[in-house]
This record gives C-alpha cells, sequence and structure tokens, in this order.
C-alpha cells in the first residue's frame, strides 16, 4: 500500500495540470458566473476531458471506459481544485458512475455506463434532505411493486440542474433503502437550479408521482452497502479537490508573504505570521497523507469497505480542517485586499465552505469515526 | 520482494524464539534497557535480551557490521520493527548513543572514531550523553561559551552545560564546545571526552513531574586528547545540527513507537471513568475530542510513512525533522492533557493510597510530556526552521 504516487498517475497528474491551467484557471469561474452561463462549468475543458476519455475513467472497458483505479480520478480532481473549476468530473465521473458500476446489470446500466464513458451524458446524486449531510434520513418514498411512484424533494444536488439523469436515494414502502436512476425528462420531475456561494450549480429537484420500471432500481438487495461505499469513494474525491484549493491558496497567500511591504520590511519577515505559515505547512502535509492513504485502498480488486470508511472519515474530516483553517488565514493575510471581489483569494474561501459541508464536514466526520470505531 | 518475505519469516521465527516472555510485556519508563559501565540490569531476561540481540547486530540494524551493526537495508530495519511491534518485543537497548551519536558517526567520525566508539554504543558497553545547552544558550544553542583551548596534544575544557539527559549516569558524553570566540557558527567544534576524566562535575535537576532525568555538567580545566574532536576544528556547527535532526527524530516519535501503551487506548480509558451509553463514552464532547485526536494522529502516521516512502523513492523530503518534532510532541502534550481530562479528580494525586498506580503514572507523564515540546529545539524553533528552509520566508 504506497503513499508515492505511480508513473502512471503522475503523467496523468502533469497532463491535468496543464490542461485544467490552460483552458479553466480562475478567470474562467468569475467568467461563467458574471455572465450567467447556463451550464455553469466550461464546456471546452469538458469537450477536451471527454477526448482523453476521463468521464470513463473507473468504467470498465466493456463499456468503453478506461477501466481504471479511482487514483487517476485524484490527481485529475486536485487540479480541479487549485482553480476551483466547476465540471462533472467528480458529481458524475466519480460518484454517480461508482454507483452505477456497482450496480446490478441490467440493459438500462449498459446503456448508462456507455453514454457515460463517452461523455454523451452525465448523472448527478441526489441524496440529500436537511440542512446537514444526512444520507440516510430520508423522506423521499419509491412505493408499489409493479406500478412503482417515485415521491419527494432533493437538494444540494451538485451539478442537477444540467444531469440528463440522477441517481436518487429513496426509501420503499418496507423501509428499506433504494437507489433509483432516474431520467430527469421523466414526466413528474422538476429541476430548479441554484447558484451556490462559490459560484458552482446545484439543484432542488422535486418528484412528484414519477413512474419507475423495475430496471430503473440499480440495487434492490444491498443499496445501503453501495451507497455507503459510493460516499465514502465521493469523500475521498472531494478530499482530493479539495487538498488542491488548500495548496493553491497556501501557495498564493506564501506567495503574498513574500512580497506585500510594510513597516519597511517583507511581512513574511515577522515571525507572528512565520509561524501561522509554518502551521498551515504543517496541516497540509498532514491532510496529502490522508488522501493518498484513503486512495490506496482503491488500488486493489477487492475493496475492503471497513477500511475504506475510516480513511475516508480521516481524510474528509482532515481536509475540511486543513481548507477552513487556509481559507480563513488567506482572507486575513491578504488584508483588505483579501475582502475585495476584484482579487481572487475570496473565492477560495466561499468554495472552501460548500467542499466543507458536500457529504460531511469534520464534525459529522468525527462522530462517524467514533462509531465506526465502537465507542 | 522474494527475499524481503523470507527475511520477514525468518526474522519472526527467530525473535519468536529468542525473546523471553518476560520481555514481551508492556513496559514502563523505568524499565529502559540503557547500558553502560554503571548499568543494572533489571532481570536477567532483559540482559539475555540484549545480549542476543546485539549479538546480531539488531540493537543498531541498519549500522554497518563492521561497527556492531546488523547490516541491515531500510527495508529490512522496518520489517524488523514491525515484527517486533507485532510480537510486543521491548527495544533490547535504547541510548543516546543509538539514536543521535551514532548517526553522526558514521557520517562524520574518523575510522579510529567509529572502530572505538560504534561496537560498544550497538553492545550497550558504553552510554553516552549529550553537552549542548547551557545556561546561556538554550534556542540560541550557537551562543554557547564552554570553550576548548589548544593546549598542544589537548584541550581544556571550561564551562557549564545544562539539561545533560542523565550526565550522572552517563560513561561519556559528546560536547559542543567553544574553540573560537571570533565567530558564533563557526567558532564551534565537536569533542568526545570520558566522563571519568579529572574536573568533571554533575549536578541532577528536579522537574516537575519529581523526576531527575537531566543535570547541570561543570567543567573545571578538564583535558580533552585531540583525537577526540569529530570532524575538523571549527566545523561541529554542521555536526551538531545533523545530529539535532537525529534527536528531533527520535523525540518526534515518542508516544507512537512506544509498545509501553501508556497508552491503554483513550476510549477505553473514557469508558473505564466516564462510562457508557448505548456503547458510546458516555461524555459526547470528550468522545469527539478523542476521536478527533485519533484521527489527526493517524494522519500524522501516514505523514511519517509517506516521508519513508518518498525518500526511499529518492523525492526530496524537506525539513521534515522539524515538522515531525514538532506536530509528533504537540500531539502527544495534546493526548496527555486529554487523559487527565478524562481522569478528571484521579489525575490529580501525586502520592499515598488514594491514587493507584495507573493514575499516578498519567499524571507523572503529563508533567513530563510538556518538555517534548521544548527538549531539541523548541516547537517555536522548529516553526522558525519550516517557515525559513522549507517556505522560503526571508529573515
Amino acid at each position: 500500500m504506497s503513499l508515492v504516487l505511480t508513473e502512471e498517475q503522475v503523467a496523468v497528474q502533469d497532463a491535468a495540470k496543464k490542461l485544467i491551467r490552460a483552458q479553466s484557471p480562475l478567470t474562467e469561474l468569475r467568467r461563467l458566473r458574471d455572465e450567467k452561463n447556463p451550464t455553469g462549468y466550461c464546456v471546452d475543458l469538458w469537450q477536451r476531458m471527454i477526448e482523453l476519455g476521463w468521464p470513463g475513467i473507473i468504467i470498465p472497458e466493456t463499456f468503453g471506459g478506461l477501466g481504471l483505479t479511482a487514483n487517476y480520478l485524484s490527481v485529475i480532481l486536485e487540479e480541479c481544485g487549485r482553480t476551483l473549476t466547476p465540471s462533472p468530473v467528480w458529481s458524475s465521473g466519480l460518484f454517480a458512475s461508482y454507483l452505477i458500476v456497482n450496480s446490478n446489470t441490467s440493459e438500462l446500466q449498459r446503456e448508462t455506463l456507455t453514454a457515460l464513458a463517452a461523455g454523451t451524458r452525465t448523472v448527478a446524486v441526489a441524496l440529500e434532505e436537511k440542512a446537514r449531510h444526512a444520507p440516510f434520513d430520508i423522506k423521499t418514498t419509491l412505493s408499489g411493486t409493479s406500478q412503482m411512484k417515485l415521491n419527494g424533494r432533493k437538494h444540494f444536488v451538485v451539478n442537477g440542474h444540467v444531469a440528463d439523469a440522477l441517481v436518487v436515494t429513496a426509501r420503499s414502502d418496507e423501509g428499506a433503502l433504494q437507489l433509483v436512476l432516474v431520467n430527469t425528462a421523466q414526466s413528474g420531475v422538476t429541476v430548479e437550479r441554484n447558484q451556490m456561494v462559490d459560484s458552482h450549480n446545484s439543484a432542488t429537484i422535486t418528484f412528484n408521482d414519477v413512474s419507475i420500471e423495475p430496471q430503473q432500481v440499480l440495487c434492490s438487495s444491498n443499496a445501503e452497502a453501495l451507497l455507503q461505499a459510493g460516499l465514502d469513494v465521493a469523500r475521498l474525491g472531494l478530499s482530493a479537490e479539495m487538498l488542491g484549493t488548500a495548496s493553491e491558496a497556501f501557495d498564493r497567500t506564501l506567495a503574498y508573504l513574500k512580497e506585500r511591504e510594510q513597516f519597511g520590511a517583507i511581512i513574511g519577515s515577522f515571525q507572528a505570521l512565520k509561524h501561522r505559515a509554518a502551521i498551515m505547512f504543517v496541516e497540509l502535509e498532514l491532510a496529502r497523507s490522508a488522501v493518498r492513504e484513503g486512495f490506496s485502498v482503491l488500488n486493489s480488486n477487492e475493496v475492503n469497505t471497513t477500511k475504506l470508511a475510516r480513511l475516508a472519515s480521516i481524510a474528509k474530516m482532515q481536509l475540511c480542517q486543513t481548507l477552513h483553517l487556509i481559507s480563513n488565514e488567506a482572507v486575513q493575510l491578504h488584508g483588505g485586499i483579501g475582502m475585495t471581489d476584484e482579487h481572487e483569494i475570496g473565492f477560495f474561501l466561499k468554495r472552501a465552505r460548500v467542499l466543507e459541508q458536500l457529504l460531511g464536514d469534520d464534525v459529522y466526520h468525527i462522530d462517524r469515526y467514533a462509531s465506526l470505531s465502537g465507542y | 520482494m522474494q527475499n524481503l518475505e523470507s527475511f520477514q519469516q525468518e526474522t519472526a521465527t527467530w525473535l519468536d524464539e529468542n525473546c523471553p516472555a518476560s520481555m514481551r510485556t508492556p513496559m514502563s519508563e523505568a524499565d529502559t534497557i540503557w547500558g553502560g559501565r554503571q548499568f543494572q540490569y533489571p532481570s536477567e531476561d532483559a540482559r539475555l535480551w540484549k545480549e542476543r540481540m546485539a549479538e546480531r547486530g539488531w540493537t543498531a540494524p541498519t549500522w554497518p557490521r563492521e561497527y556492531g551493526g546488523g547490516g541491515l537495508s531500510n527495508a529490512e530495519a522496518t520489517i524488523l520493527k514491525r515484527e517486533m511491534l507485532r510480537l510486543g518485543c521491548r527495544p533490547p537497548l535504547f541510548s543516546f548513543g543509538l539514536g543521535m551519536l551514532g548517526p553522526a558517526l558514521l557520517e562524520f567520525g574518523n575510522e579510529a572514531q567509529k572502530q572505538e566508539h560504534l561496537p560498544k554504543i550497538a553492545r550497550g558497553e558504553i552510554r553516552w550523553c549529550q553537552g549542548y545547552s547551557e545556561p546561556g544558550a538554550g534556542s540560541d544553542l550557537a551562543g554557547l561559551q564552554t570553550s576548548a583551548v589548544d593546549a598542544g596534544d589537548h584541550f581544556v575544557v571550561n564551562g557549564h552545560k545544562v539539561w545533560t539527559s542523565y550526565a550522572d549516569k552517563a560513561d561519556w558524553i559528546f560536547c559542543l564546545v567553544r574553540t573560537d570566540k571570533s565567530t558564533k557558527q563557526g567558532g564551534i567544534s565537536f569533542l568526545l571526552f570520558d566522563m571519568e576524566s579529572e574536573g568533571i562535575s554533575t549536578r541532577p535537576i528536579q522537574l516537575i513531574s519529581g523526576s531527575s532525568p537531566f543535570c547541570e555538567t561543570f567543567f573545571d580545566n578538564v583535558k580533552v586528547p585531540k583525537a577526540n574532536l569529530v570532524g575538523e576544528l571549527n566545523k561541529g556547527w554542521s555536526i551538531a545540527k545533523r545530529l539535532l535532526q537525529h534527536e528531533r527524530a527520535m523525540i518526534s516519535e515518542i508516544g507512537f513507537a512506544d509498545p509501553s501503551g501508556q497508552g491503554a487506548p483513550l476510549a477505553s480509558l473514557a469508558k473505564e471513568y466516564l462510562g457508557e451509553s448505548h456503547g458510546r463514552i458516555a461524555d459526547r464532547v470528550i468522545r469527539s475530542e478523542i476521536a478527533q485526536h485519533e484521527m489527526k494522529t493517524h494522519a500524522f502516521l501516514a505523514t511519517l510513512k509517506r516521508a519513508n516512502e518518498e525518500a526511499r523513492a529518492g523525492q526530496s523530503v524537506g525539513a521534515t525533522s522539524s515538522m515531525f518534532k514538532y506536530y509528533g510532541t504537540e500531539n502527544n502534550k495534546a493526548k496527555f492533557e486529554l487523559m487527565m481530562r478524562i481522569l478528571g479528580h484521579h489525575g490529580l494525586g501525586w502520592e499515598g493510597t488514594g491514587f493507584d498506580e495507573q493514575q499516578l503514572t498519567v499524571t507523572r507523564r503529563w508533567l513530563r510530556s510538556k518538555g517534548n515540546s521544548i527538549e531539541g529545539g523548541t516547537s517555536e524553533i522548529q516553526l522558525n526552521v519550516m517557515a525559513k528552509q522549507v517556505l522560503g520566508l526571508p529573515d
């Protein structure tokens, strides 16, 4: 179980760095925000990613995917995190794809995976109903046996405003958790776009007596276990993205400390600021290790889900705390200019809070880790 | 890989056959095998265990065999360490010679010095102490004043060292001395000498924890042969800095590599003292603090592992010893604060029958842990080092 990237992963990382920095620097997010872009992400970049096969990284080759481990997505997400790039890489290419790849085989599954790998379709995951992350505390229902109907309301569905389909969590008449694949064009589905504080987009989605065919139910017997694993893989993906975001915010802040002068000195020469920078550096090193260790579990064919759960919670906790600290310090250490919309550092603070809440913040994962550890 | 697998199996078998049962029980600080001329082994098993390990060179696993080491590769040494932890084997020998002076001598010592000192360290025959800090030279170590004056075939050493760990029990000292008063770092030399030399006296310092691991050490016209100079004259500072890295690495592992398990895991201690409700620690706030502490510790240990792997892969590891020293000691202090909180009133005893051994130990160790972020370079110094060497922030 290695914590060092392989040569192949480094090659993908280099390619991602080049592509994303060229096609989607932070000015791109500002443009999308200011022109109220209907898609909400950079379509050109997504096209390039499709040409490189990235939407299909974790999709088996039989469906036209690359059949690789999620480790390759981790380095891409890290680069996306550096430029705060909005794209379906995480929401569709990792989270939704993982759930569909590992569900029951059906004609619909094959067809969806093929479209996902080809980049002709994106899927979002519709989970949340509460103020804070609570994937198993849901009221959305899937009722009936032959004539199934889906009813309920989900919010904070990342990239749900442009998704072609949704994986929706619901409870059956017996109270069992179900994962349902719903086409957003189906009758009874209403999608409302929400622009968030970080200029990324999510949706509030209402399901009103939506008719569901049996093959739309992804995994009838052990949907709960599948969702747990999917959540943990997605949490690791978020952690990788957050690592990029935190690293970039830190690099920019450090550069500012080396250039800004006050009292006739470079402010980075002041010990009070040096210590704060060094503390951020240490937290960032811990964060990098937590991400690498989490992804190393996904290298084997048989994923140990108990271990995955613990490491995903450790990674998400560490990244939430690190990014929280660094995003706050970044604004403070930039001083007045950090409060302006003109300067880019404020984008990191806004994005940080969204990433923290997604799939559970540090408080959520500390509580979960204690439960997983039997205390 | 095949070789490592068979090494692992052979090691496990050998350890299992040769490590006495009493050396596989949790140990306290008092059970540490320091070695040295005057050392009294706490048991025959302890002596036997050290002898057997020293015989194989496994008290200093990665040192070359010609100097009493085991000649193991880093990968093999890691396996040995892991197998010892797995089987619960106590460290056969622990000393400043092994952890600090030895690595520095391997790098900077001449052939005669290596031949003379390393095998005795590996066999636990000579116990070393470190003469670094002085009353006026703590964090600003390079400001040290203890002088060594050239007197032909020997130096004459005069001065006053402080925080000399176990100077009263040590046989030899590795000591920083001033050989040139006109410059600061460039006037320091690195000397080795016998603590039985005439003119040396020591006085133990009692700490807030009640123990006296440190001494003040006084040198009054001590004669030191010139052959005992390590490296070149006035070039001792680079050796000193290198040695501090080894010391920091040693201190940052406090509380992690220690199989004494001081150490009932926090959660079981909390269940014992605070009770359970539905399988959870009854106090929800403390439960949360424990979980967070364990998660951060896990991320820290993963970082140690990653640094090792990166070093092996030839990637740069930066000023990681400062990072590990800083975080490891702060983390260890936090652990004892948490233990004290869990114990509540039971953690407030000093002596007498109202408190059991475990409670009294936690209290003393809590107090002792405060020194971790001071000795070997304070946390503040470590942050300075990182800011300068890793982050490139200006002076």
